[in-house]
């Protein structure tokens, strides 16, 4: 990035500025920074990915000064915050709803990116740090639900955390050694605590990180082709701060009704009721959010199996640049992989619902269909669609599409396509 | 294209939508019966506790509940908020009889509940409470009504649906049968029946009116903040929907040259 466009007069900034350059650079990343001038509301989702942190990072300070991290006290203390907290209700409620909605943005926001290819080349890094985040906010979000000291965060830490032992030789030992114990207790409350108040802040590092990538390889947009030249693109602010803004107002509104009028409805009553080793819930299920990969997990019947796979099935998407190696990287090109993607965002979906099920009869064997077409299609069917598709022809560039300027074929980008 | 785009995430996110609700569900298919709908004065996104109810409530669950039922996470101050007077709040403190100390000679002592304290419980621990009641441990009523699933109907049915058990279904000694119930035996006996208690406000207390006045009372005792949750709500939706549609303007018109 060159420093060359910001220019001043004030003696004050480039006194500043000839010492740390802070100013200049905020003005490259977030003032002129060239953005592609066709994006769609779907590119609306990483700024809120990233307002809906600091609402968590927020609220999960002021909401630390007030919680108590001991079994005997956790689980009054959240109700202390509920009841004698000035607007402790209102903390809590943001804190325990932000968590859903971070994640509501975070999906749609990978979902974009597997349907536009904006993990494909030169954005590989770029993809890789942002699943980096992804898997730093499922640790700290159900280390988060733990704190309450409820019947589901005893139980979801007991289940989640005795996965390990399904690791041969070292399993048993490992699970002993993240409990500080030998048994979901006091020391597991305490730690899961420290890290869910570290981690969020590695999420901050993580991010600025990923921007630096966004910032270096330049934002991918709806046609999926190049920045060909200056006409192609607006200056960030104030064409694209506007447009986060409306998006802004828009997700905090459906935040807001969820936090004023329906608080509980994406949480499980049994964590109204205090942790108790004694008495197993009916069903233990994770949060909303961890569905799909909860019914990956119970599909399997070997334990070390369903980890393998649950974790797998996260750790496939860092290969997705090399899994889809076809050359177009937007869907919109590509009517075959189009309708792959929408199987398979569908088959997420139906995976979520088998994992909110009770493991038995017709959800086991759902279950374990969608699975493998999880896997069918990651590891089959997008390399062989990448090998066998024939793209639409590309838009000359990104002005002559958004002119109205009809496609223009271009034979040239579609036939290497053949392989 | 892009309109038939639209369309489809839509449905994902519909169908998205359906497994938050279906996954909720799940609990509740243990095989007992479902609890039918009730009308709830502080249902609703502008609903309020009826304060009336509530009062009546407090009368059943002093009368009745608290007999077995503790009510640890509430303090008779916070009483104030279903429009007690401070006065009749100190005087309902005062019924209670709580332990207090050590005082100087390091002795503990009993004295009349004050504003501050919380509800005095009726078994002195766990093990007390499950000698007292056949083995069985009454659950802390403080947050009842969202300990369970669709709890104030779930509550409400469980009050009323004590009935005799059908042909073929084993009820053990010490239990009675309710359909309501998760696998249809309950350690408590039916607690309301017309009459039971003698309602200060003259409102007739027939077992209905009884279930629903306590449910009230219960549903503040879980959720005592809903009143201004709902209030501000209401005020924080209305002013970002309009604060969203004049950045929606702001929007149009920084792009309006934009082709």
């Amino acid at each position: 990035m060159s420093a060359s466009t910001f220019q001043t007069n004030s003696k004050a900034i480039k006194w500043i500025e000839s010492r740390l350059p802070v100013i200049s650079f905020v003005h490259e990343s977030l003032v002129v920074y060239p953005t592609p001038k066709n994006l769609n509301y779907w590119w609306n989702f990483g700024s809120l990915a990233g307002i809906a942190l600091v609402i968590q990072i927020v609220t999960g300070i002021v909401l630390s000064m007030h919680y108590t991290p001991h079994v005997s006290l956790a689980f009054n203390s959240v109700e202390h915050i509920m009841r004698d907290v000035n607007y402790g209700w209102l903390l809590r409620y943001i804190h325990a709803n932000g968590a859903s909605m971070f994640f509501i943005v975070v999906y749609v926001h990978i979902c974009r990116g597997l349907y536009f290819g904006s993990y494909k080349a030169p954005r590989e890094i770029l993809w890789w740090l942002g699943l980096v985040i992804f898997l730093l906010m499922m640790a700290t979000a159900f280390m988060g639900y733990v704190l309450p000291w409820g019947q589901m965060s005893f139980w979801g830490a007991t289940v989640i955390t005795n996965l390990f032992s399904a690791f041969p030789v070292v399993g048993k030992s490992i699970v002993t050694w993240l409990w500080g114990g030998f048994s979901v207790d006091n020391a597991t409350l305490n730690r899961f605590y420290s890290l869910h108040f570290l981690l969020p802040f590695a999420i901050v590092g993580v991010v600025v990180v990923h921007i630096w990538a966004l910032h270096t390889t330049k934002s991918n947009n709806p046609l999926g082709i190049d920045i060909k030249g200056p006409q192609d693109t607006l200056p960030f602010h104030p064409y694209y701060t506007v447009k986060d803004m409306f998006g802004l107002g828009v997700f905090m509104t459906v935040f807001a009704l969820f936090v004023f009028f329906a608080p509980n409805y994406m949480g499980h009553p049994d964590n109204y009721i205090p942790a108790n080793p004694l008495v197993t819930p009916a069903h233990i299920v994770p949060e909303w959010y961890f569905l799909p990969y909860y019914a990956i997990l119970r599909s399997v019947p070997d334990k070390l199996g369903g980890v393998v796979l649950m974790f797998g099935s996260i750790l496939l998407m860092f290969a997705m640049p090399w899994l889809d190696f076809s050359r177009v990287r937007s869907a919109r090109f590509r009517p075959i992989f189009k309708q792959a993607y929408w199987l398979f965002v569908i088959n997420a979906v139906v995976l979520g619902y088998i994992g909110g099920q009770p493991p038995e009869g017709m959800y086991i064997i759902i279950g374990r269909i969608a699975t493998t077409y999880y896997f069918v299609h990651l590891l089959v069917l997008v390399p062989l669609i990448s090998l066998f598709e024939r793209p639409l022809p590309l838009p000359e560039s990104i002005s002559n599409a958004v002119l109205g300027g009809s496609a223009v074929p271009k034979g040239a980008a579609a036939a290497p396509e053949k392989h | 294209m892009d309109q038939r785009w639209m369309r489809k995430l839509a449905i994902g996110a519909l169908a998205l939508g359906t497994v938050a609700i279906a996954s909720g569900a799940a609990w509740s298919s243990t095989g007992q019966m479902e609890p039918a709908e009730q009308e709830w004065h502080h249902q609703g996104i502008t609903g309020t506790f009826d304060k009336a109810a509530a009062q009546r409530g407090l009368q059943v669950y002093k009368e009745v509940c608290s007999a077995c039922h503790s009510m640890n996470l509430v303090a008779y101050r916070t009483l104030a908020d279903l429009g007690y007077s401070e006065e009749q709040v100190k005087a309902l403190a005062a019924e209670a009889e709580v332990q207090d100390g050590p005082n100087d000679e390091g002795e503990m002592f009993t004295r009349p509940g004050r504003p501050y304290d919380h509800f005095k419980a009726p078994f002195a621990n766990e093990k007390a409470a499950r000698a007292a009641n056949g083995g069985a441990y009454p659950p802390d009523m403080s947050l009842l009504v969202k300990a369970r699933e669709d709890g104030e109907n779930y509550i409400y049915a469980l009050l009323n649906g004590y009935a005799d058990a059908p042909a073929g279904h084993e009820v053990p000694e010490g239990k009675y049968y309710n359909p309501y119930y998760p696998g249809g035996n309950i350690s408590m006996p039916p607690p309301l029946s017309d009459g039971a208690v003698t309602y200060q406000d003259g409102t007739e207390a027939t077992r209905a009116q009884m279930a629903h006045d306590v449910i009230t009372f219960l549903s503040w005792t879980a959720e005592p903040k809903l009143d201004e949750r709902h209030r501000m709500g209401v005020i924080v939706v209305a002013f970002l929907v309009i604060f969203t549609g004049i950045l929606f303007a702001a929007y149009r018109r920084v792009w309006k040259d934009v082709h």
